[in-house]
Parts: structure tokens; sequence; C-alpha cells
């Protein structure tokens, strides 16, 4: 029995009747010129029904408190969305373990613990099951590329022949722990052509398409799993770089793809991407660290600025440095006033370099960091990667795909476990999620703290990250369900940044982070736990926003399909607008940056945002919507171009000028016929 | 970073031998199917049922017999990681307590949930394959693990993986004060045909409460080390927290290898995701750990 809770707020605004009433009443002055912003304000009567997402209040009481569970009839909570359909698994999957999604034409491919599934999900309400081809890998991530399907394998009961028996022992060649690629030509009919095996198998993997290069797709790997026996996998060793500086650990995997010859995939370089991160940056002092900081600066002591942090210096190594001092000039005794003023101009330099000695003598240099990341979400268009890689999140130029860079690093200050990463769609905010007990703990409990297991927002800014905050879904989930955060993707929502995020059992939610230091929860969807009496993994694993569903990986409940529906958080225009994407494929861990074809939706959905953040007055608005609908209604392209040049005139009198001008270019390209 | 090394792998060699020599246990089944054979469904592709109650009875059984497909290590793993992460508990208990910095406290905190919880999985993944179940009782520093009977209760068999083979310990590192050798007795447990073997060497259960030692496990604290650290405070506290931490981590990343290294092992979901959990979370904190020790000396 399904008992859908309705959350005790306000029903949806009805935004769309509204802005129809405000066009009508706005006809009189539709076409007038820019003098309109100098007309005594009609405006006083008028009053926004959109506010701000950040000043919207939330349900009081929040409907994921105390579903009931069940397998497939668990109750649910949903608020936001449309649930548009779920279809279980097939017969053979029920069991066992769903995992990651992609995309292919109007195809999803689900990995599964026994294989792969692949759905036709032509027509959203109906899914179609079109294979589930059994072969056996934790954790199955999969991903496409043109006709190749790429499937992780990490398990130790991982076979090259896809069987089900699994691998009695621990040296076997009949172990797969690596890449297995599928030629997928004929959808209903997946051809295995060829396998990499790699030293600590493939957790995950990130498809990187080369846009220089049309004859090779690369994949890079990770592997969080211990290495395996150099007898099964020659050059697998597990020793620290420290003893053997051909460890397996420290690296990544890049594997290149001859899309003509596939089966002669191959790794070809495993880069070091942490070599020389030494003690990292964290991500910023809290305010609490900087007060004391500060107080120490008022109180004269000596702060040194020593990895873009400032450290206060010790009384012990301020004698250091002042007897340092004294020995160099040649002099004895006490230090001098001058003496103590050079330490002052001298005492970042001095403190790094006696930093930089210790760590040497600590043998502590090049193979410091992380020795693995857990997911790489690369971003192509913006030449930028996000490394999840354990307590760093790192930040690489990828412009030359088999060399990746790393050209920022991050570390966060409460012991994050970072897991994944994925980027805005203009490549200025980073969001790495910490998967903290690995997703079958229960880790959303009231009593667990809300800087853990959640998501990590940072700003980039000229190549360096910045802390902004973190999201975690709010709602207390008991000990039956596993919790913590997971796989997302950005929703295109134009001029927005929207992201859906699993949380498994803790279901799945949608929220707004286009403010990175203030993201608000905008949508949700939750089931009750599988069970009360034991914690069963499930819940959502990934969830993904494909052609305008969101398409959403139930670890044992099958395949969820949902829509955005308007609310105060979002208006129909902009949803709208979102669906004039389409992609035909996606791989979430090769992002794609999204580009919005110029459609009356865009404008409107440009406009509602305007008024939401009250960027522009209510009068100005209503003007620029009702001379929209009538260049509409007929079609007018000069009325258009007409109104493109008042926006831009009026882009003056706004505090989104960048906004204005991106309307004004739409309107254009509308009168234009583009 | 050497010495620690050399510190846990010296007391590996006794945990090798400790462990052969106790768990010698009634028989668990050998390398069982990864998963269901998909001959039991021949189902059309086209054909997804929409019966739950017995597409819900499927999955039951069906995660059901996916735990019968153990062996030995795994048991042993999970036994043997259930006392070792309860000493993570016990020292991070010190952490409020002792004064740490509040970045130590964070760290132990977090240390303590994660491991808190995943002793109530290994409990979980023992439970349901009907194996001994350690139950871990702490009082201050004195860590006692006894074992659940079916029924739930605690029976008084202890189990102690470090006081059966003396010779091969590593005596150096024991605190002989810490251990009651008086309470030590070889019964054979009380848990029925799964000790009928008498293999699985068990003690007395001396309820006046004295510490059991799981020193032969890698990166183990003796019971002197325990009282070391709860006796300091502030930034010797931390010092000595992160230094001792380091080594019990390492130990549990020393295990999971172990275990990696057995054949069969692992192939269960739910022990690979755990132990491989466990790797990657631990080897992170041993990181960091040595990170925050290093700016603990420029202090």
């Amino acid at each position: 029995m399904n008992i859908l809770k309705r959350p005790a707020i306000a029903g949806p605004v009805n935004i769309v009747r509204n802005l129809l009433l405000m066009s009508v009443l706005m006809v009189g002055v539709s076409c007038v010129s820019s003098e309109v912003t100098h007309e005594e304000p009609l405006a006083e009567e008028l009053t926004s029904t959109l506010l701000p997402v950040t000043e919207l209040q939330h349900p009081d009481r929040d409907p994921r408190v105390g579903l009931s569970p069940g397998l497939f009839d668990a109750e649910e909570a949903i608020w936001n969305l449309n649930l548009i359909t779920n279809v279980i698994p097939p017969d053979n999957f029920i069991g066992s373990w769903s995992t990651d999604l992609a995309f292919k034409d109007n195809y999803a491919i689900q990995g599964n613990y026994n294989g792969f599934i692949v759905w036709d999900i032509s027509d959203f309400a109906n899914p179609k099951l079109v294979i589930d081809y059994l072969c056996p890998a934790s954790q199955s991530d999969v991903s496409i590329y043109q006709n190749l399907l790429f499937v992780s394998g990490e398990g130790t009961g991982g076979r090259l022949d896809c069987g089900t028996e699994g691998v009695a022992t621990s040296v076997s060649d009949e172990r797969l722990r690596g890449i297995r690629i599928f030629d997928i030509s004929d959808i209903k009919n997946p051809e295995y052509v060829s396998n990499v095996q790699t030293c600590r198998g493939s957790h995950t993997h990130s498809v990187l398409v080369d846009p220089n290069d049309d004859e090779n797709v690369f994949v890079y790997v990770s592997g969080s799993a211990p290495v395996r026996p150099e007898e099964e996998l020659p050059g697998c060793v597990s020793a620290l770089p420290d003893e053997d500086p051909n460890s397996a650990l420290f690296r990544i995997e890049v594997i290149q793809v001859p899309l003509a010859n596939p089966e002669q995939a191959a790794i070809v370089t495993s880069p070091r991407i942490f070599e020389g991160l030494q003690a990292p940056p964290r991500h910023g002092l809290a305010p609490e660290e900087l007060a004391v900081v500060e107080q120490a600066r008022e109180a004269g002591r000596y702060v040194a600025d020593y990895m873009d942090q400032p450290r206060i210096v010790s009384d012990g190594l301020v004698r250091l440095f002042l007897g340092q001092i004294v020995e160099e000039r040649g002099g004895s005794g006490d230090a001098t006033a001058a003496d103590s003023l050079a330490l002052r101009n001298q005492i970042s330099d001095r403190y790094s370099s006696w930093m930089d000695e210790r760590l040497a003598q600590r043998g502590r240099g090049a193979d410091l960091g992380p020795n693995q990341c857990h997911d790489i979400t690369l971003y192509p268009e913006a030449g930028l990667a996000g490394g999840a890689c354990e307590g760093y999140g790192l930040l690489l130029d990828i412009t030359d795909p088999i060399n990746p860079v790393r050209i920022d690093a991050v570390a966060d200050s409460n012991f994050a476990y970072w897991h994944s990463a994925t980027f805005n769609n203009d490549g200025t905010t980073v969001i790495f999620t910490d998967e903290w007990g690995g997703g079958t703990q229960a880790k959303c409990r009231d009593t667990d703290p809300y800087e853990w297991g959640a998501n990590a927002i940072y700003s980039i800014k000229d190549g360096k990250m910045n802390f902004e905050s973190y999201f975690k879904m709010p709602a207390p989930q008991t000990n039956s369900e596993n919790c913590v955060a997971h796989n997302g993707s950005i929703v295109p929502v134009p001029g927005r940044d929207i992201m859906v995020q699993g949380w498994y059992q803790g279901g799945i939610n949608v929220f707004d982070f286009t403010d990175p230091a203030n993201p608000v929860e905008i949508a949700f969807h939750d089931r009750g736990p599988i069970s009360v009496d034991r914690r069963e993994t499930g819940g959502s694993w990934s969830v993904y926003w494909y052609n305008g569903a969101l398409v959403n990986s139930e670890i044992t409940r099958g395949l969820d399909i949902f829509e955005l529906i308007p609310s105060e958080y979002i208006t129909q225009n902009e949803i709208d607008a979102s669906n004039t994407v389409e992609l035909d494929y996606l791989n979430a861990q090769g992002q794609p940056m999204f580009v919005w074809p110029s459609t009356y939706s865009l404008a409107v959905a440009y406009l509602d945002q305007l008024e939401r953040n009250r960027e522009l007055d209510l009068e100005n608005i209503s003007m620029i919507r009702s001379g929209l609908e009538v260049a509409q209604n007929g079609a007018n392209s000069d009325a258009l171009t007409d109104l493109a040049s008042q926006v831009r005139i009026l882009a003056e009198y706004s505090s989104n000028q960048s906004k204005m001008m991106k309307l004004a270019d739409v309107l254009d390209d509308l009168g234009n016929g583009v | 970073m050497k010495e620690v090394f050399s510190v846990f792998i010296g007391s590996l060699t006794s945990f090798h031998v400790v462990i052969v020599l106790l768990f010698t246990l009634s028989a668990c089944s050998s390398v069982a199917p990864l998963s269901d054979s998909p001959t039991d469904s021949e189902a059309a592709p086209d054909s997804v049922s929409s019966d739950y109650s017995d597409l819900e009875e499927l999955y039951w059984s069906r995660i059901e017999s996916s735990r019968m497909s153990f062996v030995r290590a795994d048991i042993d793993f999970m036994t043997d990681m259930i006392s070792h992460h309860s000493q993570a508990l016990i020292m991070s208990n010190l952490a409020p307590k002792n004064d740490a910095s509040r970045a130590v406290q964070t760290l132990a905190s977090r240390i303590h949930n994660a491991q808190q919880d995943e002793i109530a999985t290994m409990q979980k993944w023992l439970r349901d394959r009907n194996q001994p179940v350690p139950k871990v009782h702490i009082d201050g520093l004195m860590l006692m693990v006894t074992i659940e009977d079916e029924s739930g209760e605690m029976d008084h068999g202890l189990m102690d993986h470090g006081l059966m083979d003396h010779e091969a310990m590593d005596h150096d590192r024991m605190d002989h004060e810490a251990m009651d050798h008086e309470s030590m007795g070889h019964q054979s447990g009380q848990n029925g045909d799964k000790e009928s073997d008498g293999e699985m060497e068990s003690t007395d259960h001396d309820m006046s409460g004295h510490s059991m030692n799981h020193h032969d496990m890698p990166g183990m604290l003796t019971q002197a080390q325990l009282e070391e650290l709860a006796a300091a405070k502030g930034l010797e506290f931390d010092r000595k927290f992160l230094t001792f931490m380091i080594e019990h981590h390492l130990g549990a990343v020393f295990m999971v290898n172990e275990l990696f290294g057995a054949d069969g092992a692992a192939n269960d979901n739910e022990i690979f995701d755990l132990a491989s959990g466990i790797h990657a979370e631990q080897i992170t904190e041993i990181e960091r750990m040595k990170q925050m020790l290093e700016e603990l000396d420029t202090e």
C-alpha cells in the first residue's frame, strides 16, 4: 500500500496563472520605451508571489520521519516531485544490489552486482526491460561511449568468464578485477570484447573524451580495495612507496581504448597525481580558530603563513628563530628589538623552512598524501576534474588527458573521506561528498553530525578552492536505514545551480546551491526502511537527470523515474527551460556542459529568477513579460529585438546585469529566428 | 614510520600462530557460489512480475543464501576485528576527558562513531551466519569480550586470543601486570555444537572484572600503553593518541590485507564492502593523523 504523505505547507503557487493575469494588466504599457522606468510606480500594488529560496520556510514536521517499512510496499513521502513510475528488478536480479547508471539515446543501463540491466526509457511511464546481462562483479559501475560499455569489477569473486561461482583461491587466473569492455552496437546482445586488469580492481571509473582525439577514449580507474597479489597480476606491489617505489598505491590508472580496436585497450599511464602533496591546506579555519589567531596577533604573538593558513608560532620556536637571527648578525646574548622586528618580517619564511626540514627528517616528501581516489569526475569542457581522493579533494587540470596535473587540493577539518565530486555548470563551484561508512552504515540518525556524511561545497576561483558550506539530507533516518551522501548530477535549470542526489535509504533530494554558502533543499522523495528489524543495504545508489527525467537506481527496488513539479522553489518555466536540453548519452562521472537553446521558456525562466531574487523591480519585469507575450503571440521579430534593447538598457537598474544581458541575448535570438 | 611498522609486524608473527591455534572450529562451508545460479529463473526479459509477495520471498531467500558463502578466514576477521575496534572505542572515549585539542576530539568522535557502528555490523554478520558473536563490554580502560549465546544472552565463555600461545607472543609489548593469568582456564564453550570440538579456546569468565588482552592482534595497545594514554593530558595526550591510533589503524589495515590474502575470503558482498571500507577509511585517517602529529611537533 502506498500512502503519499504531503507536507503541511501551502500548495504550489500557481505561478503561470498569476503571470498571465499580470500580463493582461500590463498590456497597456507593454510596447513603450524605456521611459517606463521613470513612471510613478504602479509597483506598490504589485507584490511578487516568488520569494528567494533562502527565505522560504520548510515544512514544520518533516514527512520523511517515521515512514513505515517494506521492501516493495514501504510508505513514501514526496515533495515537489512526481514519481512517474517504479519498475522492480528482473527476477534474476532480485536480491542483488543495483548500482550506478549510464545513459545512451533512450536507454538507461543500470549496473548490478550480478551484471547489468538495460532499460528502454523512451516512455517514462513505461520503462521496458531490454536485457539483464548476467556477469557478476562488484560494483559494476557502468559508463558508455559510442558503442562501448565499460563495467567496473573490484570484488574478489569477479570472473573473466562471467561465471557466478566466484573464485576459490587468492591467486587465480580466472579472476577479473579491473574493467570489462562490451560492444553494445546491438544493445539487445551485448558482446564482451575485452578486459583490462588493474592492481586494485576498479571500484569506479570515469570515461574521458578528449576533444582533440577522435580515435581513442580514456578511462580513469579508481580502486580502493587492497592490492592484489603480484603472483596473480605481475607488477602489483602492495608495499608503501617509501618501501617500494613501484607501489600500486598512491596512483590512478589511465586506460587508453582505441575505438576501432577496443580489444587493444591497455593501461597507458599510472599518474601519481598525489605527489608532492604535503600537509594540506585545510578548508579554511573555523571562525573560532580564526578568532584565536586574531587574539594571538593582537597579543603580539608571531603568526606565520604556512601553506596558505595562519599558524601561531610557539614561544620555543620564536626563541630558536631569534637565536638564529642573533647568530647570523654575528651577535650574542639576548635578541634586540631590531631582531624581533626582523623576525616579524621573516616569520613565514623561517617557519616554512623549519617545517620543511622537519618533514624531510621524517622521510616525508613526495609520497605523502592519499593513496587512491574513490572517484574522479571529469569535466572536459571546463578542462577540469574533481578527484575525491580519501581525505583530499583535488582539482586537476585535464587538458592533457593522459597527464592530469593537480592544481589545488583541500582537506576537510571534520575528517571527511570524500567519494565523489560534481561541478556546477560554470565550473565555479564543486561539491565533494563524504560517503562516511561506505554506504552500508546508518549515518543520518539524529545523533550523527550534520557535517559528516554530507556534501562539502567549495567555490573555485583562480584555480583555488574555497570552502563555502556543508549540505546534508536533513531528515533524521532510523538505525535500520543505510544513509549517507551519494551519487547525483546537475539538473540543467538555466541560471541556477541545482543538483539531484541519492542518499541510499535516506531517499533522493534536489537542492539549490546557486549561492554555495547557502544550499537549500527544494524537493525530495523517501521510502521507509526495507526492514525495521535489521539494516538491509538499499535505497538510492545514484539518481541522475537525463532528458527531463530524474532516473533513480534503487539498490533493491529497481528503477524509479521522477519529474520535478513546479513549486515555490521552482517555476514551470524553469522546468520547461531545463527540458530543452537534450543529451545523446550521459556518464555522470564525465560531466557534460549544458547549453540552452534560446526559447521563450528560457526567457521567462530568467524573468522568474530576476523576480524571485528581487534583481529587477516588479513593474519592469511585468513590462518585459507582457512584451514577450505579445511578441510570442504575434511572432513579431521586431518587437523582440526592441524588447532586447530595452532589457539591455534596464540592465543598469538591475542587481544582476549578467542575467539581464543573457535575457537580452535570448530575445535577440528569438527575434532573429536563431 | 618504520618503527611503527616493525613493531606491528613483530606482533604479527604471533597473530598468525594464534589464529591457527584458535580457529580450527567446526566446519563451515568452503567456497560457496557467489550468487544464485540464474538457472532457477528463466523469465523472459520482458516479463517483470508484479506479484510483490512472491518477489519479497524471492528477495529474502536470495539474501539468506548469499550469506552462506563464507570461509573460516571471514569469520576470523570479523571476530577479531570486533575486539580490535573495541579498543579504538576505549581510546576515543578518553579524548574529551583528557583535554584533547579540538581537532583530536573531532577525530576521536568520528572514529568512535564509525567503529561502534562497524562493530554492530560485524556482530550482525556473524549472527546471520550462526557463528559465535563476540559482545563487547567496556569499563574505563577495561575491555571484556564475551560470547553471545543463541538466545542472545551472554554466556560466560570469554574469548581471549592473546593468552593462548605464550611462546608466540611478543612479550616485550605485553603488560604482564594487566593480564589475569589466574583467571584463565580452558573450557569448552557453552555454545554447544558450535564449539563442540573443543578447539575453540575460551576462558572462565571472571566477572570480578579484569581486562582481557588482545595484544596479539596487530596494532593493539598493551594495557600499560592504554594506561599511559589515560594518564596523559592536553598536548601530551594528543601526541600519544595520534601515535597509538596510527599504530592501531595500521594493524586494522594489515588484518584486511590478511583477509584478502586468504583463499575464498571476502567473496560475500557484505564482508567485502565492510573490509575494503575499513581499509580505505583507516588509511585515510592514518595519513591525516601523521599530519596532525607533524603539526603538533611545531607547537
